[in-house]
């Protein structure tokens, strides 16, 4: 265990403890080099890949080589799954190449908006789950879908504050906050996140993690960006830990005005 | 329905009027707008916008790399066939020109295929022209079946097929298809269209219906820019791919719109299509439509494809040849048409690293498909 994992604030994922609340994604990356540069800078210790993008069962492939060498948690995603049966078919042969079984679950049926089906995506959760993965489902800001998947028995519930690579930081606030108020496993909020200020806002509300991509990778310097999200991250679940003072309609004195009637 | 109904409903010398009539204010109102219309679009491929290429140039990579990141995919052309029944005036394969007609067994195609794979191409494009005798359903299941092993993505750009057969072959392990229209233009899709059953020009047109239908993941369509008159036939296309997108929201839609290339028989291009023309219309396309594939043929000279890569383009084909056996013999001889851009697929990589982009072969799975 290293000494980053000692300190007692960890996020505990299906027993498995991880001191880093920052998870990134490898895609939209100009190069293998600026991808592992923006990791290693983000001191993210899980790493998700999709299995689309990578050829599992070689060994040289580049992305799965560079990554080889980084003490982290590769999490194969299911980007491109259209339905639970070919999530659940991707999962299996990342397993049987070798993979943890550990698994992002992404139900995507619309390329576009890359938006998660909630139906497709329980089922596959509910059959992951019961072959032994431990499963992370990317969902809607919908907190009923989110007790359901609980119930079902999967590891983290991650809904995504907007529409992934939209960068629009945060606009699932009032869902994500419900999510986060009934979870009994870890909360990650993925996708949508464009700026640090976003991952401190998400942790200020009490998420558990981030995990953030297309910001980090198609900025100019996607290492000094990672590094920045590190930052946001530490910084807003610091200030979620050490109690955010609630907000007022109006201003309030730090010196009551009523302290007269003490003296 | 389909795209035919609203095809039906669109009326071409209208739609050219607008667009022909749209001026500064029309152009710098669209660019300035998050979410385009239609009409907005017709701006943006107004000659009036030739005045803004810089501005619709900066949106459109800006847009492109939020999308789609610092990422091109790279595929690469099987022809299997040069077998062609039909008559297109622009094409090498027109059956009335007199070339060696050669069609590749099953073993022929896959050694053509390993020699792609060795060069690290995973996502093929099987083509042939209109050839149903010898490109038949059962040829291009087992060539399917047995490429799947090796390539994550296998997609048609033959003659158009039924939704049935589009279906059988896609359980086989296809998931896309490609099918130009050459142009919207009816009149004169007959003049260029002499024989053969591409003279149907609705059959062609409903193509990508049946392929939605028939659940492929992958649709692609396309002009042949120098047809008919490039801007009304964009602004066809781009109706086409929006049309597509709604209605098949499970395929991903992309576009190609090359310029037509000198090829056997000597045909000339019935208009001009400048380079700046080109990068308008990828900007436009890329500006009005955010999420769609646009892709970048080797028609193009390799300076020029350079050049284009920032402004919206997401696939490229590298090392093409377009000729059946091509790869194995090293020759283009009979080919459709030229290729410009003879690179490589390692030199085509070299040139995106040194732009800044990452050279993507795989970008799909096999495993999707059972």
């Amino acid at each position: 265990m290293t000494a980053k994992q000692q300190s007692d604030d960890n996020i505990i994922i299906n027993g498995r403890e991880f001191s880093s609340r920052l998870f990134v994604g490898t895609g939209k990356f100009s190069s293998v080099q600026s991808m592992v540069g923006a990791i290693k800078a983000s001191g993210a210790e899980i790493v998700t890949v999709a299995l689309r993008r990578v050829d599992i069962d070689n060994p040289v492939d580049d992305i799965i080589s560079a990554l080889g060498g980084l003490d982290i948690l590769i999490l194969p995603n299911t980007s491109g799954a259209r339905n639970a049966d070919e999530a659940v078919r991707l999962a299996r042969l990342a397993r049987a190449a070798g993979c943890e079984p550990w698994i992002k679950l992404e139900v995507t049926p619309d390329p576009n908006y890359l938006l998660p089906d909630p139906i497709e995506t329980l089922k596959a959760a509910k059959i992951l789950v019961k072959d032994g993965f431990t499963v992370m489902p990317y969902i809607n800001a919908d907190p009923i879908l989110a007790k359901r998947l609980q119930d079902a028995g999967v590891h983290t519930v991650m809904p995504l504050g907007s529409p992934i690579g939209s960068n629009q930081g945060l606009r699932t606030k009032d869902s994500i906050r419900i999510i986060i108020e009934q979870a009994e496993v870890p909360v990650v909020v993925d996708a949508g996140l464009g700026a640090a200020s976003h991952a401190a806002q998400a942790m200020e509300l009490g998420a558990d993690a981030v995990l953030v991509n297309t910001a980090i990778a198609v900025s100019k310097n996607p290492a000094m960006m990672a590094h920045s999200f590190m930052l946001g991250t530490i910084a807003g679940r610091e200030a979620f830990l050490a109690g955010i003072p609630s907000k007022r309609e109006t201003a309030e004195a730090s010196s009551p005005l009523t302290g007269f009637l003490r003296e | 329905m389909t795209f035919s109904d609203v095809f039906k409903t669109l009326d071409r010398s209208e739609i050219e009027e607008t667009l022909y009539k749209k001026d500064t204010n029309d152009v710098k109102s669209a660019i300035a707008k998050t979410k385009l219309t239609y009409d907005d679009f017709l701006a943006l491929i107004s000659p009036a916008a030739e005045a803004h290429i810089d501005e619709m140039a900066k949106r459109a990579n800006s847009i492109v790399k939020r999308r789609f990141g610092n990422v091109i995919n790279l595929y690469a052309p099987l022809y299997v066939s040069n077998e062609c029944t039909n008559s297109c005036v622009y094409c090498g394969f027109n059956v009335n020109n007199k070339i060696k007609r050669v069609s590749l067994t099953i073993d022929e195609a896959l050694k053509e295929a390993d020699i792609l794979y060795n060069h690290g191409i995973r996502d093929i494009l099987l083509v042939s022209g209109e050839a149903p005798k010898t490109v038949t359903i059962p040829y291009l299941k087992e060539l399917t079946q047995r490429l799947h092993r090796k390539f994550a993505s296998i997609a048609l750009e033959i003659y158009p097929l039924s939704a049935d057969d589009y279906r059988q072959i896609a359980r086989a392990g296809c998931d896309g298809l490609t099918i130009y229209q050459e142009s919207y233009d009816g009149e004169l899709y007959e003049k260029v269209h002499l024989k053969g059953r591409k003279r149907d020009f609705f059959y062609r047109l409903e193509t990508p219906d049946r392929g939605g239908a028939a659940g492929l993941r992958r649709l692609g369509i396309g002009i042949l820019m120098g047809l008919s008159d490039w801007r009304t036939d964009c602004a066809f296309l781009a109706k086409h791919a929006a049309y597509l997108t709604k209605k098949y929201w499970r395929s991903k839609i992309s576009v190609s719109f090359p310029r037509l290339r000198p090829a056997f028989g000597g045909f000339e291009p019935l208009c001009d299509v400048t380079d700046a023309n080109l990068v308008q219309v990828i900007t436009a396309l890329r500006i009005y439509l955010n999420d769609i594939g646009i892709v970048l043929s080797t028609r193009e000279k390799p300076a020029l494809r350079d050049s284009l890569v920032p402004l919206g383009i997401t696939q490229m084909s590298a090392g093409s040849k377009t000729t059946p056996g091509g790869y194995v013999t090293d020759t283009n001889s009979c080919e459709q048409f030229a290729v410009e851009d003879t690179r490589s697929p390692a030199d085509v990589c070299r040139m995106l690293s040194r732009l800044g982009y990452d050279p993507v072969f795989k970008d799909w799975d096999a495993g999707f498909i059972r």
